[in-house]
């Protein structure tokens, strides 16, 4: 029988890891590191959010994004989901409707790693005055 | 929904809204018995007695971003739907109990699905939270702590990619041993 993945061996793959990770990854600061939010009750799950945020973990390992990768409840978006708000440090959130996994890489290629918008942005209609 | 593990991640989402610091979840298969049971335990803010009458009707919820509240509804009818059940206890300052049975065999039950890709996602969004995941089957059992997970990672943050791409195959392949 195959040996199967234990705790014994992510210990060492922690400490492998954390010799070639960054200062910045080990400050653990999430307002230096982009930010993916992801809608995640009932209207996002039913409409294929796991499977989302499945993706956006699995490429940040693989493309070395330093990202943060969480959920978050319903926004009231429910004709739009999978939606997800991406965070980028210095920038104003921007939330994405009708997320699907070739959406999401996408996303990741043009608005994450070069700044440049895309489909399915839902617009924000107002700002408070502070 | 499509399979229980999204079921499992939608109910879990209350617990998290709720403040738990500790989410467990029990399956257990037997097919003796003809049973297929899923329990929850947290020990979130709990519900008043008025919230916890209401908690099935899919036209209550407690979000004001939208009126209809479908999780646990749909949860209840899956269930009913295979001759099984869904019962809720809860006590306001304590927690809340979800005992959900299913008729193992019937072919409306929905199946498992990707458990692990619920329980890492869920690892991976409330690193500060605690999980304990236990599932027993006629061929053995299977218990994914968070607890445990912490102390091996000692201060890495469990929502670091990597490990956590590494803990959906680890209890991928452990529960494949199992079922």
């Amino acid at each position: 029988m195959a040996k199967v993945k234990s705790l014994a061996d992510l210990k060492k793959m922690k400490d492998n890891l954390q010799s070639k990770m960054d200062l910045r990854e080990k400050s653990d600061a999430p307002n230096s590191m982009v930010q993916v939010k992801v809608g995640m009750a009932t209207c996002g799950i039913a409409s294929g959010a796991k499977e989302v945020m499945n993706f956006f973990i699995e490429e940040s390992a693989k493309r070395g994004i330093s990202a943060v990768v969480t959920q978050t409840g319903c926004m009231g978006y429910c004709y739009a989901e999978p939606t997800i708000e991406v965070i980028i440090p210095g920038k104003d959130p921007i939330v994405f409707g009708d997320v699907d996994v070739k959406r999401a890489d996408e996303i990741i290629e043009k608005y994450i790693k070069n700044g440049e918008l895309v489909d399915g942005i839902i617009p924000v209609n107002y700002n408070t005055i502070d | 929904m499509r399979d229980l593990s999204e079921h499992i991640m939608d109910i879990i989402q209350n617990s998290v809204r709720a403040n738990a610091t500790l989410v467990e979840l029990e399956i257990s298969e037997d097919m003796v018995e003809d049973k297929y049971t899923l329990l929850f335990k947290d020990n979130g803010c709990g519900m008043s007695e008025e919230v916890l009458a209401k908690v099935s009707d899919p036209f209550f919820t407690s979000r004001t971003t939208r009126r209809v509240g479908l999780g646990i509804s749909l949860l209840k009818q899956n269930a009913e739907q295979t001759g099984g059940s869904l019962r809720i206890w809860s006590k306001e300052g304590e927690g809340t109990q979800l005992e959900v049975i299913f008729s193992h065999s019937n072919i409306d039950r929905p199946v498992l699905g990707n458990i692990a890709e619920t329980m890492m996602l869920l690892v991976g969004a409330n690193p500060e939270m605690d999980f304990l995941y236990k599932h027993t089957t006629s061929g053995g059992e299977y218990v994914f702590d968070t607890k445990e997970v912490k102390e091996v990672l000692e201060g890495v943050s469990l929502s670091n990619p990597n490990i956590l791409v590494y803990i959906k195959e680890m209890i991928n392949e452990n529960l494949n041993t199992i079922i």
